[in-house]
C-alpha cells in the first residue's frame, strides 16, 4: 500500500511539475502577480510530494519488501540496516529518484528563501526548474520506475553489490548529486534572466550563493568518492580518471570557473556573456554526466545500442536543454552590453586567466572522456584514453593556474601593477624556493619534478595567506591592532584564503604520495617479520570470521615502529555469499598525516598470504585540501554581504543619492 | 571474438582474483621491474573497465604483465614492447593513445581551446581600448575611477 502511495506521489509530482513549468512563466510574461506567486507554493508542494515518494521507496527497502522489483534486485534481508537505507540510491532507479528529489529540493529552497528576488525573475527560475523536473520525472516513470512490483513476490533478495556496502558510498552519492544537480539552479537563473532580458551585476549577486552552495557539495562529494575508492577498492589509488569520475569533475571545473567569473560580473559588470554561458555549460555538463553514467554507454557502445530506451531518453533531454538554452543564449548574447573595462593586468584579468585555464582543462577532460565513444561510433575503431593521457594534458594546464593563485587576490581591480603584487609575495616565494631546494638536497628520492611540485604547493599555501597578512597589517601594525583587523576581515576574504590554501595542501599531498610512496609486495608466512618504511610488520596468522551477509578471512598483523608498539592491523578478504563476490578490505592506519595501507592477495594452503603494503606519506592532505576548500566555501557563504540580497542595498543607495 | 571476450570475462570473475602484481611476477632486477611497472600502468586490462594491467586482478592482465616482463628480460626497449603488444591486441590496449590522424582532435584540443580563448580576450580588450579613447575624456575617466573607489 505504501509503495502504491509512493508511486502515486511520483505521478502527482509530475503533474505539479507541469503546472510549475507553465503557470509562473506565463504569469511573468503577462505581469500577473498571482500567477507568479503561485510558483512558490507549487514548487514547495512538488518537493513535499517527491519527498513522500522517496520516503515510501526507502520504506520498501528498509522493510525488505521483495515484491518490489527494485528492492529484490538490490537488497537482502540480512543486509545491515545502514545499507538498506543507502541501497535506495545504490541502483539506477533509486538514484534517479534521488536526482529528482534534489532538483525539487533546490527549487523549494529558491521558493522559500528567494523573497528578495524580483518576482518576475523568481517566477522564471522556478518555471525553468519545473521544466527540468518534468523531463526527469517523465524519464523515471517511462523507463526507470522504482515502484514496479513482482508477482509472485520472491522470498529473498539478490543483495546489493558488495563494494557499495560501505559508509562512504552511503554518503557520497547524495553529496555529489547535491552538487551537480545544485547547478541546475544557476542554469535556471541563467535561462530565467535571458527570458526576462535583464542580466546585470545584481543577477550575479543573486546567483553567486547558489553556485557556491552547489560547488561546496560537489567538492565534498568528489573528495569523498575519491577517499572511498582509496580505501575500498584495495589498491590505494585515489583518482583513476575513470569516465564516471570525469563526469563529476568536468562540472566541478566549469563550476569553479563560474564562481570566479560571477565575481567579476558582480563587482565590475564585465564578463556578463561569459558568466551566463558558464552557468549554462556547467549544468549541461551535469546532464552529460548523467547521460554517460545512466545510459550504459560507458560500459559499451554496443550495450547502449542494443537497449537504447533509457539512453535515448536522457540524450533527448540533454539535447533539448543544452540546445534550447544555447539557442536562447545566441539570441540574447548580442543584446548584452559588456560593462566595466579593465587592463589585462588587473584583478579581472587574473580571473579571466583563471577561467581560461579552467575552461581549457574542462574541455580537455571532456574530449578525453568522449573521444573513444565518438570514434567508435564513427568508424568502429576502438582506442582507450586513460590516466596517462589525462595526467599528461591536465597537469601542465594546472601549473600556470597554481602559480597565479596567490597573485590574483593581490591585484587591484581595473588596472594593477604585476610587479608590485609579486613583490608583496617575496616571503611566499622564498619559502617555496627554500623548501624545494631542501627537499632536493636532503630527502632521498626527490626528483627535480617533485622538488618543483613541493615548491609550487608551498607557494600556493603561503601565498594564499598573503592577502590576510596584507589586509590585517600583520608586521606593519602592532599585534593587537593587527589581530583585531584580522578578525574584522570579511568572510569572503577568509573563505578565499582557506580555499586557495586547500588547493596548495592537496597539491602537496599529491606530490608527496607520487614521489615518496613506498611499496612492499611479498608472500608472508605466519610469524614472519618484514621491515618496511620504518616499521616492523609481523604476520600473526589468518583466521576465518563471519559477518551478517559475508564470510571473511582476517589476517592479523602487528606493527612496531614510528611511535607504535604491537599495533594490530586487520586487512581481510571477504566473500559476499549471495552474489558470490569476493572483495578486499584494506587496513589503514594514520600516522599524523601519513598512512600505512595493508591489503591482502591470495592465501596459500600452507597458511602464507600475499601482502601488499604501502607507506603513503602525507596522503591525507589529498582530502584535507578539499576539506579546506569546502570550509572556505562555507565561510564565504556565511558572509553577510553575500547573503543580503543586492536589491535592498541598491535601493538604499538610490535613496541616499536622491536625498 | 565476442564469445572469447565473454569467456575471458566470466573466467576473470569466477576465479578468485589474483592480486594485481604478485610476488612471483616481480623481477629480480629492480631497474627492470621499475620499467615493467611503468609500462604496465600504460597498458589497459582488456576485460576490465578503464583499469591498467598493473592494477587489475584479472587473469588476462596477469598474462600480459608476465608477457611484458618476459620481453624486458629479452632486452626489448619500451617502444618495442608497446609495438609488440599493440600488434597482438590492437591500439585499444594503449591507455595513452598514439598521436596520429585519428587522434589529432584529442591531442590538440587543449592547445586550440587555449589559443582560441586568448585570441578572444585579446580582440575584446583591443576593441574595448578603442571605444574607450573614442568616447571618454580624461576628466570623465577620473570621475569614474573616483566613483569606483568609493564603491569598494
Amino acid at each position: 500500500m505504501i509503495v502504491e502511495l509512493g508511486h502515486f506521489a511520483l505521478i502527482l509530482c509530475l503533474s505539479l511539475s507541469i503546472l510549475q513549468s507553465v503557470i509562473p512563466i506565463v504569469g511573468a510574461r503577462n505581469g500577473n502577480a498571482g500567477m507568479m506567486a503561485s510558483g512558490t507554493w507549487i514548487a514547495i508542494a512538488a518537493f513535499v510530494v517527491i519527498a513522500l515518494s522517496f520516503i515510501s521507496l526507502t520504506y520498501a527497502h528498509v522493510a525488505s519488501d521483495f515484491s518490489v522489483n527494485n528492492v529484490w534486485q538490490n537488497s537482502h534481508s540480512l543486509k545491515p540496516l545502514l545499507y538498506k537505507y543507502s541501497g535506495v540510491w545504490g541502483n539506477h532507479e533509486g538514484s534517479m529518484l534521488l536526482w529528482v528529489l534534489i532538483l525539487g529540493f533546490f527549487a523549494a529552497l529558491v521558493a522559500m528563501f528567494g523573497a528578495n528576488l524580483p518576482p518576475q525573475l523568481k517566477a522564471n527560475v522556478l518555471g525553468v526548474q519545473g521544466w527540468i523536473m518534468t523531463a526527469f520525472l517523465a524519464f523515471i516513470i517511462k523507463t526507470s520506475n522504482p515502484f514496479d512490483r513482482l508477482q509472485p513476490a520472491p522470498f529473498e533478495g539478490k543483495d546489493l553489490n558488495p563494494v557499495l556496502q560501505d559508509i562512504g558510498l552511503a554518503i557520497h552519492p547524495p553529496m555529489l548529486y547535491l552538487g551537480y544537480v545544485g547547478f541546475s539552479i544557476t542554469f535556471s537563473f541563467a535561462v530565467a534572466a535571458m527570458l526576462s532580458g535583464r542580466i546585470d551585476a545584481a543577477w550575479a549577486r543573486w546567483v553567486r550563493p547558489w553556485a557556491l552552495m552547489a560547488w561546496i557539495f560537489l567538492t565534498a562529494g568528489i573528495a569523498m568518492g575519491s577517499y572511498w575508492a582509496y580505501y575500498e577498492l584495495g589498491w590505494g589509488g585515489w583518482w583513476f580518471w575513470d569516465p564516471v569520475e570525469n563526469a563529476s569533475f568536468i562540472p566541478w571545473l566549469t563550476g569553479t570557473a563560474l564562481l570566479h567569473s560571477a565575481l567579476v560580473m558582480e563587482k565590475r559588470e564585465a564578463l556578463k556573456i561569459w558568466t551566463v554561458l558558464l552557468a549554462l555549460i556547467t549544468f549541461s555538463m551535469s546532464l552529460l554526466g548523467t547521460f554517460l553514467v545512466r545510459s550504459g554507454v560507458l560500459t559499451s557502445v554496443h550495450a547502449f545500442a542494443s537497449d537504447p530506451e533509457r539512453g535515448v531518453f536522457i540524450l533527448v533531454i540533454l539535447i533539448v536543454f543544452v540546445g534550447g538554452s544555447l539557442t536562447l543564449f545566441v539570441f540574447r548574447a548580442s543584446e548584452l552590453r559588456s560593462g566595466g573595462l579593465f587592463a589585462p593586468v588587473s584583478r579581472e584579468g587574473a580571473l579571466v586567466f583563471n577561467n581560461l585555464f579552467l575552461a581549457t582543462a574542462a574541455a580537455s577532460v571532456l574530449t578525453g572522456t568522449l573521444y573513444p565513444l565518438v570514434l567508435e561510433a564513427i568508424d568502429g575503431s576502438k582506442i582507450s584514453v586513460g590516466a596517462p593521457f589525462f595526467n599528461m594534458t591536465f597537469g601542465p594546464l594546472m601549473m600556470p593556474l597554481l602559480l597565479a593563485i596567490p597573485i590574483g587576490p593581490l591585484l587591484s581591480w581595473k588596472r594593477a601593477d604585476l610587479w608590485v603584487a609579486v613583490q608583496k609575495l617575496y616571503f611566499a616565494a622564498g619559502i617555496a624556493i627554500v623548501l624545494g631546494i631542501l627537499a632536493l638536497a636532503f630527502v632521498e628520492g626527490t626528483s627535480v619534478l617533485a622538488a618543483l611540485g613541493i615548491g609550487v604547493a608551498f607557494w600556493v599555501m603561503v601565498g594564499a595567506l598573503a592577502e590576510l597578512v596584507m589586509r590585517s597589517g600583520i608586521g606593519r601594525l602592532d599585534t593587537a591592532t593587527a589581530l583585531r583587523r584580522l578578525k574584522g576581515l570579511p568572510g569572503s576574504t577568509w573563505g578565499t584564503a582557506a580555499a586557495h590554501f586547500g588547493v596548495g595542501l592537496m597539491m602537496l599531498g599529491i606530490v608527496s604520495v607520487s614521489a615518496f610512496e613506498e611499496e612492499l609486495i611479498k608472500r608472508v608466512a605466519p610469524g614472519e617479520v618484514n621491515t618496511f618504511a620504518g616499521f616492523e610488520i609481523k604476520f600473526e596468522g589468518l583466521s576465518p570470521a563471519k559477518g551478517p551477509n559475508f564470510i571473511e578471512d582476517v589476517a592479523r598483523f602487528t606493527i612496531t615502529g614510528r611511535g607504535v608498539i604491537d599495533l594490530e592491523m586487520l586487512p581481510t578478504k571477504r566473500l559476499y555469499t549471495t552474489r558470490k563476490m569476493p572483495t578486499t578490505e584494506a587496513a589503514i592506519e594514520t600516522f599524523k598525516f601519513s598512512q600505512l595501507y595493508l591489503s591482502l592477495g591470495d592465501p596459500e594452503p600452507d597458511g602464507s598470504i600475499t601482502l601488499r603494503a604501502w607507506w603513503k606519506p602525507f596522503v591525507t592532505f589529498i582530502w584535507l585540501g578539499p576539506v579546506m576548500m569546502v570550509f572556505g566555501g562555507l565561510i564565504s557563504l556565511g558572509d553577510r554581504r553575500l547573503r543580503v540580497g543586492a536589491p535592498q542595498k541598491a535601493a538604499s543607495r538610490r535613496k541616499l543619492a536622491n536625498a | 571474438m565476442h564469445r572469447i571476450l565473454l569467456l575471458c570475462l566470466a573466467f576473470a570473475l569466477l576465479s578468485t582474483p589474483a592480486f594485481a602484481v604478485n610476488p612471483d611476477e616481480v623481477l629480480d632486477d629492480p631497474v627492470l621491474e621499475e620499467r615493467a611497472r611503468e609500462i604496465s600502468s600504460k597498458l589497459r586490462c582488456l576485460v576490465c573497465q578503464n583499469q591498467s594491467i598493473d592494477g587489475s586482478d584479472a587473469a588476462l592482465a596477469k598474462d600480459l604483465r608476465v608477457l611484458v616482463r618476459d620481453r624486458l628480460k629479452e632486452g626489448d626497449t619500451d617502444a618495442q614492447i608497446f609495438d609488440y603488444v599493440v600488434a597482438r591486441y590492437g591500439e585499444f590496449v594503449l591507455l595513452q593513445p598514439k598521436v596520429g590522424s585519428h587522434t589529432l582532435i584529442l591531442w590538440f584540443m587543449p592547445i586550440v581551446v587555449l589559443l582560441f580563448g586568448i585570441g578572444i580576450f585579446v580582440v575584446k580588450s583591443r576593441n574595448a581600448k578603442v571605444t574607450k579613447t573614442a568616447s571618454l575624456s580624461d576628466k570623465e575617466n577620473e570621475m569614474i575611477a573616483n566613483a569606483l573607489r568609493e564603491d569598494d
